[in-house]
């Protein structure tokens, strides 16, 4: 479904994305595991049109989008949630959810129950500094869910949340695929990847290693969470 | 005959701005109406008193809710100029009683004009623990020959509340020169809210002053301007926080999308109260590129994405 193949990022001098291949398959949770400073964000930014890459390509559904656009690649199925969503004064959720389709009420209820905020509440609130950073993050992804992506990514939902937001978080993910969407999961956090049917491992702009989720999660630890090696890759096998 | 005809017009044009038709014939609901210095109607509600004289340029209005008195329904003041030249001067006196509450809605309606001046000078006393929140819509023409010159006093008593809006978003703004200052009792709560949508040759100057004179009193000077082609806008929010734990802040934010656009903010928070605390948040630049790429992986194209979050601002 959406293939990134020999992605090349470099800014001032110093090389982001590094030769990264990755490929998410329809309606899978593929999680994208790194530690901070991997290049996490900056290849969800690349597969979602906000910068370009120096070399390399982005597949989806067999057609080229390296070069389009964000919003050609939004109207084609890809959609991005961000780690810090943007605010917005005078945007109710309501309309926020509606941005796109002709979603109806009981559709957009059904969302934001989903991700636990009872529509009786939100619908007419504002999507503004008022939400709280756990509220707004599932309103992101109730949003995401509202478009009904082929691909959605999203960059670290489960960061910075509270205990009360994360199990909603999670369960709205797991909708997202069971509604037929396939869903790039990055975060630095391997609890948050047990959803994901399979797991790659992000270093120095590359994947260092795939493969099942608990497998993955026990050599994120052991391998990455020890590691002094920041920004150098020491693993040699992949 | 002619008066019956202006009423009419007024009407029409009331309706075509969006203004609620039903409320000007309720005989529950307090409206007046009134077109350059012709008072066209007056119908005064339960607990209000309206007294108006016409004069050369425009009218003298006295407005009172009576003590203890909460108006149920909405007040629907109408003020307009419907040829295209015209001066019209309105001299408001206000006095919300101790303990009375009332929502003001008034609608200027100036479509044609090419060389209006409408001023208003308004002089406002709030009672203790009175509430008074008033609404001010302005709808402008394409012209942009137009000067708006509303200025206000406004003395707000102990726990009384204050809360304005003014929105001129429709049409072209023309000369815009607001000016509104409030003096905030003890436990007060004033808010001032201005939203205009500049094109053209607009030329906007807006003052936004709160002096929280009383214990505990709260302020908040907010304005928010989208400005494209050739406007000019210079926004002052000013806070002088001169009592025992009195907060105040000033908020601006003015979106800028023209080659030829201009604006500026000036906020000023002042203390003379070491127990007083005043902020202020000032903003002008483009459309947040955030924002702007968030709409967008929601499938909106940039034009679309723009206009979502410039409704937004100024809604």
């Amino acid at each position: 479904m959406l293939e990134v193949k020999c992605l090349k990022l470099t800014l001032n001098g110093k090389p982001i994305i590094n030769g990264l291949n990755l490929e998410v398959k329809e309606a899978k949770i593929h999680g994208l595991l790194g530690m901070n400073g991997a290049g996490k964000t900056s290849l969800a930014n690349l597969i979602m049109g906000i910068s370009y890459p120096d070399e390399g390509s982005i597949i989806f559904e067999e057609r080229d989008i390296t070069r389009c656009t964000i919003s050609e690649r939004a109207k084609m199925g890809l959609t991005l949630a961000w780690q810090e969503p943007a605010r917005f004064e005078g945007l109710s959720i309501r309309e926020y959810l509606r941005l796109n389709k002709n979603l109806s009420l009981s559709e957009v209820e059904n969302y934001l129950w989903t991700v636990g905020l009872p529509p009786g509440e939100y619908l007419d609130r504002a999507v503004d500094a008022n939400l709280s950073g756990g509220e707004r993050k599932r309103v992101e992804l109730a949003s995401v869910m509202a478009m009904k992506p082929k691909v959605a990514i999203l960059d670290e939902p489960d960061s910075g949340i509270d205990v009360v937001s994360l199990p909603h978080i999670m369960n709205g993910i797991t909708e997202m695929s069971k509604q037929g969407s396939a869903v790039l999961l990055i975060t630095h956090s391997e609890e948050a990847v047990g959803v994901a049917e399979e797991v790659s491992i992000i270093c120095a702009g590359k994947i260092i290693n795939s493969g099942p989720p608990k497998e993955m999660c026990r050599w994120f630890k052991n391998n990455c969470q020890t590691c002094n090696h920041i920004g150098k890759p020491s693993y040699k096998g992949v | 005959m002619l008066v019956v005809k202006e009423y009419e017009s007024l009407l029409e044009a009331y309706g075509k701005a969006g203004g609620n038709l039903d409320a000007l014939e309720n005989r529950e609901v307090g409206n007046l109406v009134i077109h350059k210095n012709k008072v066209l109607s007056v119908n005064e509600a339960d607990g209000i008193k309206v007294k108006t004289e016409e004069t050369k340029s425009g009218v003298n209005i006295y407005f009172l809710v009576e003590e203890g008195v909460k108006i149920k329904y909405p007040v629907h003041l109408c003020f307009g100029v419907l040829p295209q030249e015209g001066l019209q001067e309105i001299t408001l006196k206000v006095e919300a009683q101790d303990n009375s509450e009332v929502n003001v809605i008034a609608h200027c309606i100036f479509p044609n004009a090419v060389d209006v001046t409408h001023k208003m000078d308004a002089d406002i006393k709030i009672g203790d623990n009175a509430r008074f929140s008033y609404r001010e819509t302005h709808y402008h023409g394409e012209f942009g020959g137009i000067k708006v010159i509303p200025k206000a006093k406004i003395r707000v008593g102990k726990k009384g509340v204050w809360e304005s809006t003014f929105t001129l978003i429709e049409g072209c703004v023309g000369m815009l020169d607001y000016d509104f200052e409030i003096f905030g009792g003890e436990k007060s709560t004033s808010e001032l809210l201005v939203k205009v949508f500049g094109k053209k040759e607009d030329d906007i100057r807006i003052t936004e002053k709160i002096h929280l004179d009383g214990k505990e009193a709260r302020g908040l000077a907010k304005s928010r301007l989208v400005l494209i082609d050739n406007a000019k806008a210079v926004v002052r929010g000013e806070t002088y926080g001169n009592a025992p734990f009195a907060r105040g802040h000033v908020d601006c934010l003015e979106i800028v999308n023209g080659d030829g656009v201009i604006a500026s903010a000036i906020p000023v928070v002042y203390v003379s109260d070491r127990q007083a605390k005043v902020t202020h948040e000032a903003a002008i630049g483009s459309v947040d590129k955030k924002q702007m790429q968030t709409l967008m992986a929601r499938g909106l194209n940039e034009e679309e994405a723009v206009d979502v979050i410039v409704k937004g601002i100024l809604r």
